[in-house]
This record gives C-alpha cells, structure tokens and sequence, in this order.
C-alpha cells in the first residue's frame, strides 16, 4: 500500500481531535494541557509538511517552520504563567482553577 | 521588487514601534530599576510617534514585504484605534501600577509588543502574517494578564487566557492549515481568486476554523468563555488595554480576511457571522443581569457590543463594514471612558471594584457620576449620545441587506442590555451614599472627561469620522 496525502491528513486530524480532547475532558493537571497544545500543533504542522510536498510548494514548510518557533515560546510562556500560578495557588489540578465564577 | 526605503516608509508605525520596544528594554535593563518611572512615559511618546507617522502615509495602498503586507486606508483607520487604545491604555495604568506595587518597566515594554503585534495583524495580507502578527500579540497579551504575579486571581487569570488563547491558535492554525492545502496559496487575494466558485468541504472546514479561532480573540459566544474571568482577574489598565486595542486589532482582521480573501465563499461565513453574532448579543444582555463586579459587568457587555459590531460583517456590504468602523472607534473611546471611570474608584489606598461602591456617587463626585451615568446610557445606545449612532449604523447596513430578522433580534438585545446599564445610572444617582473615593491622577480624569466630551457632542465629530470610515471600507478590495 502506498501512503498517500490522505493518509498524513488522517494522522493529523486523529492527533488534533487528541488534543482538542485532551484540553476539553482533562480535569486533572494543568501540564497536561500544555501537553495537548503541542499535540495540537504538531497536528498542524504534519498537515502543513504533507500539503507541501503534495502541492510541490514550499510556503508550507516556511508556516510550518514559524510554528514550530512560535509553539517554543508559548509553551515557554504558558509554563511561566503556571510558576506563578502554583506559588500563588500552591496546586496545579485544572478543578482548583475556581476563584472566579458566573 | 520595491526598494527596501519603499517598502519600511509603507511600515512605518511598525518599525517605530519595534525599534521602539527594544530601545526600552535596553534602558529598562541597564537603567537597574532606577529609570522605571519613566519608561512608561517613553512608551507614552513612541506610540504618539507611531500614530504621528501614519499620517504621512497618504498614498492609496501599498503591497509590501512580498504581498505579506498591506497598507490601505483600512489599516491605517484601524492602527491608529488600536495605538490610541494601548497609548490611552499606558496612560490609564501609571497611577494603578504605581499604588498597587508593580510598576515594573515590562508592563510598558510588553504593551508596546503586544501592540505592535496588532499592527501587523492589522496589515496582514496572508495566513502567515496573520498567525505571526496574531501571536506576537497573544504571547505578550498572556503575560500582562497575569502581571500581578503576587496576585491569585490576576495569575488565574493568566492561565485561563493561556490555555484557551492555545487553544484558539491551535484551531486557526488547523484552519489555515486546511486553506492552505485546498487551495495552494496562503496569501489572501490569491486565496480569493481560488475560491471563486463552489467550495469544497475542505474549504469549509478551514474557514470554520479559522473563524473560531478569531471569533475567540473578538470574545465572541460560543468562544467567550475566557472573557469574564480574565476581565475580572486582570489588573484594572490591563482589562481597558483588553477591551479597547486587542479589541481592534482582532475585530479589523475578521474584516480583512472575510472581505479580501473569502469573497467567493461569503454566503458561507454570513451564516456563521449571522449565528455567532446573535448569540453574542443575547449572551451579552442575560450574561450581565446578575453581575455585581463591574469589570465583570463591562466583560459581558463587550460580549455584546462584539456582537453588535459582527451585524455589520454579517451584512457584508460596503455600508457594513464602514458601520463596523464607526461602531469601533465609539466604542473604543467609550471603553477607555468607563475604564477611566473604574480607576478612579479608589477607597483609601486600595481599588474597589463592585458596582454597589458607586452608590450615592452623585452626592460625593457629581462630575464623575454624571460621567458614569452617560458612559452607561451611551453603550445602552440611547440617542443622542455616541452609542446610538454606532448601533445606527451598523442596523441600517444590516436592514439594507435584508437581514431585517438579525436587525429585529439586535434591537431587542439591545433594549435588554439597556436595564442593566440603567441599574448602574440608578445606584449613581438614587442610591444612599457609599464612602467617598480618593481624587484620582490627572491623566485618569483627563481621559475620563475626554471621553465624556466625544460621547455627548459626538454629533460634531461625526463628520470626520464617517467619512474616513467609508473611506477605508472602500480601501478593501470589492469584487
């Protein structure tokens, strides 16, 4: 069997429905979905390589490229947050993000 | 290819700004805490030199960097919104940052960033500047959310936004992703002459994405979520600088992009602009009943007028979209007013924030209280003050398209929302006083007043701001 473009996008889509999945259903930790983010992005970058190569066009793999610089710094970033967070909070479990509400 | 003076003279707030930023973050490092002070007023002066340089842009509309930017009347219009609100934003947060301990030199360095990310979104021409633009913005937007770092819920806050900002991008990318591959291109004219006839369902899942992902920055139902507790969580300066540039900035590329690269396909994104804007405005009025936190109490009323705006994209006409540009300069000048408005709700040495401290204001402060009262009547949208004319405009464009169901829905939001801004004008005016407030800074009262002034006389402004919005609207190509 050949693996086609068909087959990449199916990949990709599995992972960013895991992702998406991960962020939504997760009641447990916080890194987790730092964990799903990425998923998210990796999803995106897989489509991003596999349209390139499919179109003979390079743009795609120049996007890809950018989020993969982008996807370092906001996880950076989003785990600076988290630091802070824990020392205000002292925990890091999603069902304790709860001082605000309505 | 252009000349390399052609093409930075086309992004000239963007450079002034970019080279501005780094010069601050020289002289915050190196000044070792003693210059802190006046970095804010620096960042104050660049942004003013950003908004100066746009005016000797004059000349029509400009593709520069390899089509990736643009430089039209449209843009101009909007950059200068969305500089106006992080300058008035920086000037509202001096006194704030100072009292409550974190006037650090970031806070400034970090607006300017995040602003100047809302410029080159602003000016995208393509998926890529769009993502680029739309992240430098995000990065620095999650960061001064969560600025009071000794500060549960503003660091909460910063979570929130975080992981759905994440997640949003994440959506967007998937949807650009998806454009990408049906299409062969990621630029936006090119983009539009792709989708000329029918689309294919690739096409329509990437533009579902893309405008989820948006329609989460604009704060728009079902993707609002995050608003009131950011809102709520964030330090007061931040929440102003949330509600008015990030505002724009998000509002002026949904525009962009749904005119200049899905013309083809615009019967598709009016269905879903048609559906998320009507949820935004019922979410907006009902969201808002119970709310005693009157930041939380302007975060679902800018669900709402997010909502509204959206009527005029819905419409999708010449006519909407300048509708759409005269409803966010009113309400840009209305938001940094109730803002204003907020800090300087100030008992002894600390910020108070529930709307029951302003009862009895009229007795202690009648200028601010008759303030409050017609910042409050004007996002009611209660002739003849600013607020009417925004949602006139965006109505007509909207009844002029035919879209008389969505104009019917939007008056009866609109009528709905009206009792909970009156509640406000009703604690002011009839209630028993509360504790007086402190005399706020200057800058605070300036602006406060000024908006006071544009929002009773706007009558008087009109004109030139009618006129360069329709300008602008043209600026966009129509096909």
């Amino acid at each position: 069997m050949e693996i086609g473009l068909t087959h990449y996008l199916i990949v990709a889509a599995i992972l960013f429905t895991i992702g998406i999945a991960g962020i939504i259903l997760n009641h447990k930790n916080i890194i987790v979905i730092l964990m799903s983010v990425e998923l998210i992005l990796l999803a995106v970058n897989v489509n991003f390589v596999a349209f390139s190569t499919h179109l003979g066009d390079l743009v795609g793999q120049v996007f890809s490229l950018l989020i993969l610089t982008v996807a370092a710094a906001e996880a950076a970033i989003g785990l600076a947050i988290l630091v802070t967070y824990f020392r205000n909070r002292g925990s890091i479990d999603v069902d304790d993000i709860n001082m605000m509400k309505g | 290819m252009d000349s390399l003076s052609f093409q930075l003279a086309h992004s000239l707030p963007e450079v002034v700004m970019a080279i501005g930023a780094l010069f601050l973050l020289m002289l915050g490092a190196f000044g070792a805490g003693k210059r802190d002070w006046i970095i804010t007023e620096v960042a104050i002066a660049i942004l003013g030199l950003a908004m100066l340089s746009m005016l000797f842009q004059i000349d029509g509309k400009a593709l520069v960097w390899n089509g990736a930017f643009v430089d039209d009347a449209f843009g101009r219009f909007m950059k200068m919104l969305a500089i106006g609100g992080a300058l008035v934003s920086l000037l509202l947060s001096r006194e704030f940052m100072a009292r409550e301990h974190i006037d650090f030199f970031e806070f400034p360095v970090l607006v300017m960033l995040a602003t100047l990310g809302m410029s080159m979104l602003i000016s995208a021409n393509g998926l890529i500047a769009l993502y680029v633009g739309l992240e430098l913005m995000s990065l620095a937007l999650y960061v001064i959310a969560a600025f009071h770092r000794d500060n549960l819920r503003a660091s909460e806050a910063g979570l929130k936004y975080f992981a759905l900002g994440a997640l949003s991008s994440g959506m967007l990318l998937y949807g650009s992703s998806l454009l990408y591959g049906f299409t062969g291109t990621v630029n936006f004219p090119e983009l539009a002459a792709a989708l000329q006839d029918k689309p294919s369902l690739g096409v329509i899942f990437g533009l579902v994405f893309v405008l989820a992902g948006l329609a989460f920055k604009m704060s728009l139902v079902p993707f609002h979520m995050w608003t009131p507790d950011v809102y709520e969580g964030a330090p007061t300066p931040v929440t102003a600088f949330f509600a008015s540039a990030a505002k724009m900035a998000a509002v002026a590329i949904t525009v962009r992009i749904a005119i200049t690269a899905f013309p083809g396909i615009k019967l598709q994104w009016q269905q879903i602009l048609i559906f998320v804007s009507i949820l935004s405005m019922i979410v907006g009025a009902f969201g808002a009943l119970g709310q005693t936190n009157i930041k939380r109490l302007m975060a679902y009323s800018s669900i709402g007028h997010m909502g509204f705006a959206m009527v005029g994209l819905a419409a999708g006409t010449e006519a909407g979209v300048s509708g759409i540009l005269i409803y966010l300069a009113i309400y840009l000048v209305m938001t940094l007013g109730t803002f204003a408005a907020i800090l300087c709700m100030r008992v002894g040495n600390h910020y108070v924030e529930n709307i029951g401290d302003l009862a009895g204001l009229s007795r202690n402060n009648g200028l601010m209280a008759f303030a409050v009262a017609m910042m409050m009547f004007s996002l009611a949208g209660i002739p003849p003050l600013a607020g009417f004319f925004a949602k006139y405009y965006v109505f007509a464009a909207a009844i002029d398209a035919g879209l008389y169901w969505l104009a019917v829905i939007g008056m009866l939001a609109s009528t709905v929302a009206a009792f909970y801004y009156l509640r406000v004008v009703k604690i002011v005016y009839f209630d028993p006083p509360a504790r007086s407030f402190e005399r706020a800074a200057i800058e605070v009262r300036g602006v406060m007043t000024l908006s006071l002034v544009f929002v009773l006389a706007f009558v008087i402004f009109a004109g030139p701001i009618v006129e360069s919005a329709s300008a602008a609207a043209k600026s966009l190509v129509w096909y």
